[in-house]
């Protein structure tokens, strides 16, 4: 059987992870009305809804006008960060007819060009990208040097 | 009785579908990945499951955040393909085996697993791209599923022993069905991948073909690999492979490999799959 487990440790390493938002509970909280919004656009109606007035459909959601902002922006991101989760928020640049590959890499710091390059070359290696504290305690070393 | 006959861990990546629908599957793009699946297209036709337990994640389809639950098991007569924003795939509608569905339901909840029912679902490309990817373009699928949905999307999502512990129970409730029935359980999902944030795209070859080993022979090494490792590791969506545990949690304590194939990449991820049979 597995050992009993710490909550707040376990808690703690899912956000050591660099340029990542694990979708906690927290985040799950948080996000709740953005990504409830963004299902809607499953449906045809709600799609061609949210397309004609992005903002008078958003305007029926609970949601704050920052997330708001960050949807008219699509700026992914800065959803995330305010609790989005990336299987919800598909549904919107489904709705805009842009691939899941585009989308995703409008997060990184690559356009989309150089983004399939990097996949079609083995994609982000995990070097360096485990651990925020294993990379802040690496470059004070360095620094101590 | 009923048996498990064999298991499958598969990739179900949705560009893999749009492949299939738009009649891409062997331009140079998709062409080596599809081609990894022909041996394996063959095999299930000779092989005949009449049913196919098929452990798949709900991408914010079926399931909204209004309720979500761990374990889920369908117990319906049939299933639709999911609109998942740009309209239903075009393949057949899914037949379930309502059957055993309820009877291994009833099973896991008196073998202390508590499983939601679900009596109404649309499927999404977790399900249906596995099924594209193993029996072609049918106009009807020629198994029966039994789908199980698993949480992993929302933490904590269960862990790598609960789910192999999950498998084993599923092992015992069929083998406890009357029917005479060829059965295999595919796990889906993987393999390294990050959908989200500066990150994104990374993959791990190394450490994806490392979890393909831990798949066969006697090992259970791969059920005690925390959440925090498929997260550095294999990316934020890496954590899809614990419902690979399941699959092999069915087959008992020692597999055989029949067939492995591993390329990168398909879209913004790592596509393996593996093809095992129960070795005891």
């Amino acid at each position: 059987m597995s050992a009993p487990l710490d909550i707040h440790a376990y808690l703690e390493e899912l956000e050591d992870i660099p340029g990542t938002r694990v979708f906690t509970a927290a985040r799950a909280r948080r996000g709740y009305h953005i990504n409830q919004f963004a299902m809607s656009l499953m449906k045809p109606e709600n799609r061609a809804r949210f397309h004609a007035d992005e903002r008078a459909y958003m305007d029926e959601w609970p949601l704050t006008e920052i997330a708001k902002d960050a949807v008219s922006a699509r700026d992914y991101n800065h959803m995330i960060d305010l609790g989005g989760n990336i299987y919800f928020l598909s549904k919107i640049f489904s709705s805009d007819g842009i691939p899941f590959a585009e989308a995703v890499s409008s997060m990184t710091d690559m356009a989309f060009p150089e983004y399939r390059e990097m996949m079609m070359h083995g994609g982000r290696s995990p070097e360096g990208q485990r651990s925020i504290k294993a990379n802040l305690a690496a470059a004070a070393a360095k620094q101590g040097h | 009785m009923a048996r498990i006959t064999a298991g499958v861990g598969s990739s179900h990546v949705p560009l893999l579908g749009v492949a299939v629908d738009q009649g891409k599957t062997r331009d140079d793009y998709f062409g080596p990945i599809f081609a990894g699946y022909d041996w394996t297209r063959e095999w299930v036709a000779n092989e005949k499951p009449d049913v196919v337990i098929l452990i798949f994640n709900d991408h914010a389809s079926a399931f909204d955040m209004k309720i979500v639950p761990t374990f889920a098991i369908g117990c319906a007569e049939h299933y639709k393909p999911a609109d998942e924003g740009w309209g239903p795939r075009k393949v057949p509608d899914v037949e379930g085996d309502a059957d055993l569905a309820w009877h291994i339901a009833q099973s896991l909840i008196l073998d202390d697993f508590d499983m939601t029912i679900i009596n109404e679902m649309d499927v999404d490309h977790g399900l249906t791209v596995p099924l594209s990817m193993m029996f072609g373009t049918p106009d009807k699928w020629p198994a029966k599923i039994v789908p199980i949905a698993v949480n992993v999307v929302t933490y904590p999502v269960p862990s790598g022993n609960r789910c192999w512990l999950l498998g084993e129970a599923i092992r015992r409730a069929v083998e406890s069905y009357p029917e005479d029935l060829n059965v295999q359980i595919w796990g889906t999902g993987g393999m390294s991948h990050q959908l989200q944030g500066p990150r994104a795209g990374l993959l791990n070859r190394e450490w994806d073909n490392t979890f393909l080993d831990l798949m066969v022979g006697e090992s259970d090494a791969a059920r005690w690999i925390p959440h925090i490792e498929y997260l550095r590791e294999t990316g934020s969506e890496g954590i899809e492979m614990v419902m690979w545990l399941i699959m092999r949690g069915a087959l008992g304590a020692k597999t055989r490999m029949l067939h492995r194939h591993y390329h990168i990449p398909c879209s913004n991820t790592a596509i393996g799959h593996i093809v095992l049979e129960p070795a005891e």
